[in-house]
């Protein structure tokens, strides 16, 4: 069966190398691949840095893999691009592999899947090499409307948004991989059934975000677990478009949890972040209005323990909005605690946000309900535990 | 060899399944790869003039592409219908094609100096739904070989002003066709709908309305009811300011942000059918929009253009800023101009 199976996909390759015309420059040969590729295939592409100037699409397929010859060895270039708002883009789609390439210097995102079940990203990477840049593209891997997601052993660098980012997604694992020098490292938005583990994120604005954003198609993420990161020097000036809800992420922020529900933070090292080295805060601290009725905007049913938590003995920030409530309301000096929660809560049902066991631990409720007239040191409402997300099964 | 025999015939009827898969065979539908041999057209093919059964039309309110002229045709298969709805588009026959040509003429303000065709689109209703295939025409104009991964191509003409322009033409690739006609997993036609045919249309000298032109040769019943119709963007007399821009953003944006759209992932939705005014982008921030915010708050700030991201995406031709994603490589400046002072207008009420 096994030999059958792979007599099968040799023949394929045969076909798709006969559908690339004799004429064709490296360019079109490459486009024409994932146009012309068929369920249960491979597109194979070389070893080469190529210059592309349309995103590469492929569009209602089943079982297909995309593979190059390694992270730095097939690297698609996107420099002169004038059509298509990606560099690689994959839609309607079931079992979709990307392996073992990387998508430079893409106008806007780098690889973007939509409406996929099962998409995996193995050993790729996004980057935009000129480093940090407002004018890079806002995502690197960006999985949104997808189901069973795997992202595992790979990079993303200087997205102007969010290196790793996964949307209006449901059973996702981010593992193993790494995001530097992006507004946000990784970031989980409206999304259910996360786990987010083995990751470094440094270097970023925000390292790990967990978000939910009102106005949107799935409204309701959580049940997410975010442990054994390693979320280190987050501390990138915030260079994201203003305008954008990510603009508003403070520098020096390690994981931020943003209005979403059933979130277990655990054996993280989280270690000199400047500012906020965990912030559990609800939409309002945005200042935006919410005028989406189904929304929820308070974060619920946290849990965050057995983490390692350091810090230099620095201030925060002090820049944007979010740096000026540091500086004249919060004045935490350089005595910044690691933990902080925005004590915006649901008067109809307050939050159950449970803090216990971590390394170094320090806490405030910020109070900022109240104008943050009484900013309180004290965990111990929050020494309690709760129920254990459970593991993320993918079907893949 | 009997091994060697079965590996070989196994290998030919891959290759014979797996060729046409981008080229479907259909008893409804069958596929050339060069346009002529559809014979759509009679006599010259770069004349575009339908040959019998082939029926042109217009669309009160047009999409917007680089300048380009349109001709575009409609073709239903002998005795069968089309269904008509109100809302949406019309459910069409098995074996029905939609034709849609590109051009420039060399000088548009004097027609007669001819034109050059670039592409044509054609839009196929085939046993398991639509299909889509595009044709690039060759420099003597004498033919059109199809090309599924499109091109970019440089088009020079004299515009309407008489200005020499020379421009980026970009023929999209076959799932870019999905980019704007995709439905979730299958294709739709967009202009096929009433609010959109319902106008005049100029057939051998005589002016009409379309939809009643086409129940006349029996292709659609119309009901008693009242039809809709989309004003005319750039005709002050055929709507208000509201109505004009709102057609304007439904054929522009609206096949992409809509509720079941591919740009749904963005809570924008521009079609003539949205009725809530945060969906219409009216004081909503941005979602995913990366650099499109273009440092702005909302995608539309009542009374203010130049505060609105909306307008700042089509003023632009980044791909990472650019809206529409696809189909558009220059500003359309007086599309531009409209949405402005329908966003100016917003802000009086």
């Amino acid at each position: 069966m096994l030999c059958q199976l792979r007599l099968t996909s040799t023949l394929v390759l045969l076909v798709s190398f006969a559908t690339v015309r004799s004429q064709d420059t490296e360019q079109k040969k490459i486009q024409r691949m994932f146009v012309t590729a068929v369920d249960n295939s491979t597109i194979e592409l070389p070893e080469g840095t190529f210059q592309l100037n349309m995103s590469l699409w492929l569009d209602g397929k089943k079982n297909v893999l995309i593979k190059g010859k390694g992270m730095d060895k097939t690297i698609l270039n996107f420099t002169n691009q004038v059509s298509g708002a990606e560099g690689i883009k994959i839609t309607n789609g079931k079992n979709i592999t990307l392996q073992d390439l990387t998508v430079q210097d893409t106008k806007g995102d780098a690889i973007k899947t939509q409406q996929v079940d099962g998409i995996i990203f193995k050993q790729v990477k996004a980057e935009w090499t000129r480093g940090a840049n407002s004018k890079n593209g806002a995502y690197g891997l960006y999985p949104v409307q997808c189901t069973n997601v795997l992202i595992d052993g790979c990079e993303a660098w200087g997205a102007s948004d969010a290196g790793i980012y996964v949307g209006q997604s449901s059973y996702i694992v981010v593992k193993n991989s790494k995001a530097t020098e992006n507004v946000a490292g990784i970031e989980i938005e409206n999304s259910l059934y996360a786990d987010v583990y083995d990751n470094e994120a440094t270097n970023n604005t925000g390292g790990i975000l967990i978000f939910d954003l009102p106005d949107l198609v799935q409204k309701k993420g959580g049940y997410i677990r975010v442990y054994r990161n390693n979320v280190y020097h987050n501390n990138h000036i915030n260079f994201a478009p203003k305008g954008n809800i990510v603009g508003k992420v403070p520098q020096g922020t390690g994981v931020m949890i943003l209005a979403t529900n059933h979130v277990d933070v655990f054996e993280n090292k989280i270690i000199n972040n400047i500012t906020a080295s965990t912030a559990i805060v609800s939409y309002y601290i945005t200042e935006n209005p919410i005028k989406d009725s189904s929304y929820y905007p308070f974060p619920t049913q946290i849990n965050i323990y057995n983490n390692t938590y350091e810090r230099e003995a620095v201030r925060t920030t002090g820049k944007g909005r979010m740096g000026k409530m540091y500086r004249f309301k919060l004045r935490f000096g350089k005595n910044v605690p690691h933990i902080q929660y925005d004590g915006i809560v649901d008067q109809k049902s307050p939050a159950e946000i449970c803090i216990r066991n971590n390394s170094n631990q320090s806490f405030a409720n910020l109070d900022a309900e109240n104008g943050f007239k009484n900013i309180s040191r004290d965990a111990s409402k929050h020494d309690c535990t709760l129920q254990p997300v459970p593991k993320v099964e993918l079907k893949n | 060899m009997k091994k060697l025999i079965v590996t070989v015939s196994v290998i030919i009827c891959m290759l014979v399944v797996l060729s046409f898969n981008s080229k479907k065979t259909d008893p409804y539908f069958q596929f050339h790869e060069n346009l002529s041999e559809y014979n759509f057209f009679k006599g010259k093919l770069n004349e575009l003039l339908p040959a019998d059964g082939i029926i042109p039309y217009d669309l009160n309110t047009p999409l917007f592409s680089d300048y380009a002229e349109k001709a575009r045709f409609i073709k239903v298969p002998a005795g069968k219908k089309i269904n008509y709805n109100a809302t949406s588009v019309f459910d069409m026959p098995l074996g029905t094609v939609l034709i849609k040509n590109f051009y420039y003429y060399n000088d548009v303000r004097k027609p007669a100096l001819g034109k050059r065709i670039i592409e044509t689109r054609l839009l196929a209703n085939m046993e398991d739904g639509w299909h889509t295939y595009q044709y690039i025409w060759n420099e003597e104009q004498t033919e059109a070989l199809f090309e599924p991964i499109g091109d970019v191509i440089t088009v020079e003409y004299i515009d309407a002003a008489g200005k020499k322009i020379k421009a980026q033409y970009v023929v999209p690739s076959q799932p870019q066709c999905k980019g704007c006609h995709g439905r979730k997993d299958t294709i739709i036609p967009i202009g096929i709908a009433a609010r959109h045919l319902n106008g005049d249309y100029v057939y051998a000298n005589e002016k009409q309305n379309q939809l009643q032109y086409w129940q006349q040769l029996g292709l659609i019943d119309l009901p008693n009811s009242t039809i809709p119709a989309n004003a005319k963007w750039n005709d002050e007399k055929s709507g208000s300011l509201n109505d004009r821009a709102r057609a304007y953003l439904d054929i522009n944006c609206g096949n992409c942000h809509n509720p079941n759209g591919p740009a749904n992932t963005s809570g924008l939705f521009l079609d003539i059918h949205t009725t809530n005014t945060t969906a219409l982008g009216i004081n909503k921030t941005p979602v995913a929009a990366g650099r499109g915010s273009g440092h702005l708050k909302y995608a539309i700030d009542p009374g203010k253009p130049n505060q609105s991201f909306m307008i700042y995406r089509m003023n632009s031709v980044d791909p990472g800023i650019a809206m529409p994603e696809i189909g558009r490589n220059r500003v359309h400046k007086e599309g531009v101009a409209l949405i402005s002072k329908w966003i100016k207008e917003i802000g009086k009420n």
